[in-house]
């Protein structure tokens, strides 16, 4: 079953933590956003695989985009 | 011809007899300013201006604050007319993005909550014996907000206005060691471990331009005696989002604000005089004033858990602590705070609506006590 990792606001990508095919854990920083010129660690919702990663860093977000996919 | 050699030398020394211990040790504490702002970073554009005055001021014999120093004449034209911290807060409402407040509306309550400090240190200022007019500049102090601090203390207390002013900017640059101790202690794990999910409400352009004019109108009707303040926040946001005076919007949160500042700070720092300063009266200002931002953050957590639990526990407790005006301090130690508890937490959206709602709401804090000290006679219509 596949999972969204969604950005909770919106903001801009800092840094990608993970590759595409990595194994991530529940509560791992996936994606690092920068928001109200604070960085916020985006973590996986749940365990799985990294299937797709959506934004690189520098892009703009809107809140709810997803950003990555966990399978 | 020696007499007069000597007279003459000893008019170059009058400086150094003149100086006094008073002089020395406000020189010592102006030094102080100096070196956190430079050195330390803390908020530099209040205290190179501030620290600098205050070395100004306290120079024997150079009268920068006599009926002709030109500290003086700034303090007049702009601190006694309360032009200066008007001014200002043009510049902060050209800057406020009030999109995070109205797209969660509810959470303005939590803004309402955050000023509750300001009413209890009021009543304790009161009851350590301050005149009235003194213990409503030291109670401003809870608005956790420099300008309305400024304003407030110059028009009712401006022999105090150099304490409340300091003590207001330190306190807010210290909100991320002062609230999370009293958050954690207010919540239980559980609750901080509430997620609140992403807000996704538009809010439509004619919302964002009609919320400046409506505040204004039902705000100062209600509050009179605030307007002035409620006034200038709300023309510098419809500038803003209005979007037709780009040009007007940008003169007001760059130009106006940076030379109002500079002048401000110099002005403030010219009241630091030592026999004014140097008093027991100022450490009890600084006592009173963490008081009043420790209170806020209570009421406000406190406001936050009856929310989390008239809404079967959708709403995180901590977000009451951003409740206070000092943004966007505030909700970032939220989100700290939150994530600490639960990585999959993101309080930083909702925090900033409860921060703007605290902005509005330390304003009309404001005006509201002045239009009850003007009901009670206190201070003249």
């Amino acid at each position: 079953m596949a999972t969204n990792v969604e950005a909770p606001m919106v903001g801009k990508i800092l840094k990608i933590e993970k590759n595409v095919g990595d194994q991530v854990e529940e509560d791992e920083v996936v994606v690092v956003m920068e928001a109200m010129k604070m960085e916020i660690p985006i973590v996986a919702p749940t365990s799985g695989v990294l299937k797709e990663i959506k934004v690189s860093p520098g892009q703009a977000v809107e809140a709810g985009e997803v950003l990555a996919v966990i399978e | 011809m020696e007499s007069a050699l000597i007279s003459g030398l000893q008019g170059l020394l009058l400086g150094v007899t003149h100086l006094g211990v008073g002089h020395v040790i406000m020189i010592l504490i102006a030094s102080l300013l100096l070196y956190l702002g430079i050195s330390k970073g803390y908020e530099p554009l209040l205290l190179v201006p501030i620290g600098f005055g205050a070395i100004l001021v306290n120079i024997p014999l150079a009268e920068m604050m006599g009926d002709d120093g030109f500290l003086r004449y700034f303090y007049n034209a702009g601190v006694r007319t309360e032009v200066f911290p008007l001014l200002i807060f043009l510049g902060i409402g050209a800057m406020t993005d009030f999109q995070p407040l109205l797209e969660n509306p509810k959470i303005i309550l939590l803004g309402a909550a955050g000023q509750f400090g300001i009413f209890l240190t009021l009543l304790l200022a009161l009851a350590l014996g301050f005149d009235k007019l003194d213990a409503v500049a030291v109670a401003i102090i809870g608005a956790c907000d420099g300008p309305t601090a400024i304003y407030v203390s110059s028009k009712f207390a401006p022999h105090l206005l150099a304490a409340v002013s300091v003590a207001a900017y330190s306190y807010m640059s210290l909100v991320p060691l002062i609230q999370p101790p009293i958050m954690r202690f207010l919540t239980t794990e559980k609750e901080r471990k509430i997620a609140m999910g992403v807000v996704r409400e538009p809010v439509s352009k004619t919302t964002k331009i009609l919320f400046p004019i409506v505040v204004t109108i039902f705000a100062s009707i209600l509050a009179p005696k605030g307007a002035p303040l409620i006034g200038t926040v709300m023309l510098g946001n419809l500038m803003k989002e209005s979007g037709v005076v780009d040009r007007l919007k940008r003169a007001a949160e760059n130009e106006i604000a940076n030379i109002v500042t500079l002048l401000l700070g110099l002005c403030i720092g010219a009241t630091m005089e030592a026999d004014q300063f140097l008093q027991a009266q100022t450490l009890l200002v600084l006592g009173l004033g963490f008081i009043a931002i420790s209170l806020d953050t209570v009421v406000g957590v406190l406001f936050g858990k009856l929310m989390c639990l008239l809404t079967a526990g959708k709403i995180n407790p901590l977000i009451g602590a951003a409740g206070i005006s000092a943004f966007p301090m505030a909700a970032r130690v939220v989100q700290v705070e939150g994530q600490k508890y639960n990585k999959k937490n993101y309080l930083l959206m909702p925090a900033m609506s409860a921060n703007a709602g605290g902005q509005i709401g330390s304003v009309i804090a404001a005006a509201v006590m002045l239009s009850v000290l003007q009901g009670m006679g206190i201070v003249g219509g």
